[in-house]
């Protein structure tokens, strides 16, 4: 059994990786081509660095997802703490209902309304142009909010509702209640929310394609490579960021483990 | 003071209210809008009755997707159930590993596929090197559903997991202990317990197959048009199709929705449903 | 937890600065003192097809880098995949920009729909190396519009080691059975349906839906000898001999062929399609002057050459045409000799309604 577990295991991540092999593999192709392997060179890694188009892109993701990922965590959490403190069933599944929208609705569907809602909009205030940094910042926020707001609700559930009432009967002002009793309880699932957001805004191609204007993130410029050719440094590029991520998660997994044998240790002591 | 704090916490949930009023509720009613009327503003049923046009772009677009989605489901399945046997941070390590290719451009991770799938790619290289006559791998309807299943098995094995490793080990123990066998256990115990978990995999993976337009592209050959291509083309002639590409996304839309709901109604109660991780 | 999630966001934060300050080393261009710095500190906004200007990849020249140090004006490129993409754009005004790089056809559709500024060429100082014959074309007959950047033809890229050399120098060659799923055709409606055209004698700007049934008809019946239709993938399936005949842009064989010397290329004798792609400035454009600028800089010689270059087009330039040093110099299949010129028709503007009924024609062939 457990050899037939490793087993399956490894072949289903084979499968996910044999593409990013391939994609590794390529960005140190000597020849200008992803199909044909002709030589090992590190020149596109150089070449990289001189490509203006591809970085400009690259940084205009870094900045939507970063951005994005922090506003709908803040807005996201807020919302939820306030969902669960609503009264009214009724209200309570209206809203739960429109933020399943995002999530359940295809992200071609999602594009194409918020194109409409951003260029109806900007001819009503007679914008020269309606869409950019600002449409796909907003665009990237709805559809991050759902997943944030989804990752903190059972976080919320968790927590023992008399616990704040608790730190306020003690003197607390809300705030402070809210800032030290229910935060740190739902810490792990604002994380959660924020990894979240910040991964799908980073993937994201299809909303991003409706709603940037000229702000065209990484997926757009590689998508529009197309009179041409993809070049191994859309590759090159890839791999890097892959690396990069790779050793974080390596990293981020070691500091959780051993944050979890600390507190195993404290609760031994005790 | 109870009634205090409760109206403090409801205020603050009404930034996003007010968000997902114009981000989310606007925007669809703006585009049903469009989908009812011409170019004009006046109001037609014309767009609506296109879709006899395009009834083979839905037709083929939910049976790709649906394939897809039920080879995800039976690939993500085992990998979830598999990966609750090992060791705990093994497993944490396994999830980080499944979900790290998110992380990369998944435009570039597609193309990748047909350097694996070409006449000339890997595969048939490899077969060409044993003997074998290549194989047509690429421009078939294989290459798009395998796109799919590829792209979105992440978001089927995620949540199934995450349903799968907090089931309460006393309770298959139990079935065992009454005489289950494995298989019987299995349809008893475990795939009711794991069902909303299979739910949302289900719709995570079978929505972005549905409306996909870049996979179908690049892995068939352009030779067929899925539904997301068809819009997708049409919104790029221009704005005086912006009416027609509003109604095939409205008809999408209900589409999905009304899959959902078949699917929920024979999932029965599902109130954490769609949460992930 | 939280200290993680500080140090991704650092580490991107970090990344993201480190990116937007990273090297490419000027060329001598010796321009300084030739264009002012009036206008220093504000923004152009240029829209271009993809991989359409040298970038400074491969030690090229980076065009865009160059003049935003020579002028100070920041320059925002971004990339368009088809005319009717660009348009769509435009036209919804969710986008404006101060340049753009349209063809032909497309160009007569935005005068008419007056969606362009006139451009005052003879404040252009470097107009005069446009070749006369690219001047006055149908499209905008007293260059108030436009100002031609790269001009190529449709020809036809075939491997022999799959199709052997004895092969018909004829559009028939898509529809020949013995070359059953080793034929290419275009994944663009206006081009895909040319070829269709060509073999049918037909008019490419025809205003009869007959003549473009007809063609539909006839792509319809190429569906089963096709393998795909494609735009950039042709490179790929072409250099590794997973297509043996593909319709394509003579500029971009030569870039093909260089990665695979197998490849061969000839222009049908039916005849084939010609395009001029020009600089237009749009008529939402907010930096007309920076424009103007800009539009005189990539005429220089030194930027006109390294772009030729880079794209591999024929150029309307003189000074890049005549330059022995040019890499495309005399080339046959860019500038092929007068008695080897294919006979050439332009895409024209065609009347809305033939238009919208072809762009939906193309649905009904990809669904048939």
């Amino acid at each position: 059994m457990k050899i037939l577990s490793r087993l399956y295991i490894s072949l289903i991540l084979f499968f996910l990786y044999a593409p990013v092999a391939v994609m590794i593999i390529f960005s140190f192709n000597s020849a200008r081509s992803v199909w044909r392997f002709a030589g090992f060179s590190l020149d596109w890694y150089t070449g990289l660095f001189s490509d203006t188009a591809m970085l400009t892109a690259l940084q205009h993701t870094l900045i939507i997802a970063v951005l994005s990922a922090i506003i709908s965590t803040v807005l996201g959490t807020a919302a939820a703490v306030g969902i669960m403190a609503l009264r009214k069933k009724i209200t309570k599944s209206i809203v739960m209902t429109t933020t399943n929208i995002p999530m359940m609705n295809a992200d071609i569907v999602t594009g194409i309304s918020l194109m409409l809602l951003f260029i109806f909009f900007g001819k009503i205030i007679g914008a020269r142009e309606s869409l950019g940094f600002v449409t796909v910042l907003i665009a990237h926020i709805t559809f991050n909010l759902p997943y944030v707001i989804l990752s903190v609700i059972p976080k919320l559930k968790q927590t023992d509702s008399h616990l704040p009432e608790a730190a306020l009967d003690l003197g607390c002002t809300p705030l402070q209640a809210f800032f030290k009793v229910v935060l740190p309880s739902i810490s792990t699932g604002i994380a959660t929310g924020f990894i979240m957001a910040f991964t799908l805004s980073l993937d994201d191609f299809v909303i991003s394609y409706f709603t940037c204007g000229h702000y065209q993130t990484l997926p757009i410029v590689i998508f529009n490579m197309t009179k041409k050719s993809v070049t191994p440094d859309a590759y090159a590029l890839s791999t890097i960021i892959f690396v990069v991520v790779f050793v974080l998660l390596i990293f981020y997994n070691m500091l959780q483990n051993k944050g979890e044998s600390k507190n195993n240790k404290k609760f031994k002591e005790v | 003071m109870k009634n205090k704090t409760s109206f403090g916490s409801r205020i603050i949930a009404a930034p996003y209210i007010v968000w997902s009023a114009i981000f989310i509720i606007v925007p669809l009613l703006i585009m049903i809008y469009f989908a009812l009327t011409d170019q004009n503003g006046v109001f037609t049923i014309a767009n609506i009755a296109q879709i006899g046009k395009y009834k083979k772009a839905f037709g083929i677009s939910i049976l790709y997707a649906a394939i897809a989605t039920v080879i995800t489901l039976l690939l993500a399945y085992p990998m979830a159930y598999f990966m609750t046997k090992i060791k705990i941070s093994s497993q944490r390590m396994i999830l980080l590993i499944v979900m790290l290719p998110m992380w990369m451009n998944f435009l570039i991770r597609t193309y990748s596929w047909i350097t694996i799938l070409a006449n000339t790619g890997l595969i048939n290289t490899f077969l060409g090197k044993l003997g074998i006559a290549p194989l047509r791998l690429i421009n078939t309807p294989g290459a798009v559903i395998l796109g799919m299943v590829y792209d979105f098995i992440p978001y089927m094995i995620l949540p199934i997991y995450s349903v799968m490793s907090k089931l309460d080990k006393s309770l298959l123990e139990a079935a065992e202990d009454l005489g289950s066998n494995s298989f019987s256990k299995f349809r008893r115990v475990i795939l009711p317990l794991t069902r909303s978990g299979i739910i949302s995999g289900i719709t995570m993976v079978f929505v972005p197959s549905v409306s996909t337009f870049y996979i179908s592209q690049k892995l068939g050959g352009n030779k067929t048009m899925l539904i997301g291509d068809a819009i997708e083309y049409l919104y790029n002639l221009g704005p005086s199709y912006y009416n027609v590409a509003s109604a095939l996304s409205l008809i999408l839309m209900l589409m999905i929705l009304i899959c959902l709901a078949i699917m929920n109604k024979f999932s029965g109660d599902d109130e954490d449903g769609g949460v992930i991780l | 937890m939280k200290k993680s999630l500080a140090v991704i966001t650092v580490i991107t934060i970090i990344i993201t600065l480190f990116l937007s300050g990273c090297g490419y080393e000027y060329v001598e261009l010796n321009l300084e003192g030739t264009y002012h710095k009036n206008l220093a500190g504000t923004d152009l906004y240029v829209y271009n097809w993809g991989e359409y200007i040298s970038d400074g990849a491969d030690e090229s020249i980076d065009v865009n880098k160059e003049f935003e140090k020579l002028t100070g004006i920041k320059v925002h490129y971004s990339n368009f995949e088809s005319n009717e993409t660009m348009y769509s754009q435009i036209k919804s005004g969710g986008v404006s920009y101060d340049i753009i790089i349209p063809s032909d056809y497309m160009i007569q559709r935005l005068i008419k729909e007056d969606m362009l500024k006139k451009i005052d060429t003879s404040s252009l100082v470097n107009y005069h190396y446009i070749a006369d014959e690219y001047k006055g074309l149908y499209f905008d007959e007293k260059d108030e519009y436009s100002v031609p950047y790269n001009v190529g033809m449709v020809g036809i890229i075939y491997n022999p080691t799959l199709t052997g050399d004895d092969i018909d120098h004829s559009w028939n060659v898509l529809w020949d059975k013995q070359y059953k799923d080793m034929v290419l055709n275009f994944n663009n409606p206006r081009d895909a349906f040319m070829t269709a055209q060509m073999k049918l004698g037909l008019d490419l700007n025809s205003e009869k839906k007959s003549d473009w049934d007809k063609a539909a008809k006839l792509l319809i019946e190429g569906k089963k000898n096709l393998q795909s239709y494609v735009m950039d993938e042709v490179y790929g399936k072409m250099e590794t001999g997973e297509a043996a005949i593909s319709p394509y842009y003579a500029g971009d064989y030569l870039t093909m062929v260089e990665n695979n010397p197998d490849l061969e290329f000839f222009y049908p004798e039916e005849g084939t399609n010609i395009f001029v792609d020009s600089i237009c400035i749009p008529s939402s454009a907010q930096n007309y002057e920076a424009a103007l600028m800009y539009i005189d800089f990539l005429l220089e010689p030194q930027i006109a050459c390294a772009n030729a270059e880079y794209i591999g087009y024929a150029s309307p330039h003189t000074d890049v045409i005549n330059n022995e040093e040019y890499y495309y110099y005399q080339n046959e299949i860019l500038y092929p000799d007068e008695k080897d010129i294919p006979k050439v028709q332009y895409y024209h503007n065609i009347k809305d309604e033939i238009r919208s009924y072809y762009e939906t024609l193309w649905i009904d062939i990809k669904l048939f």
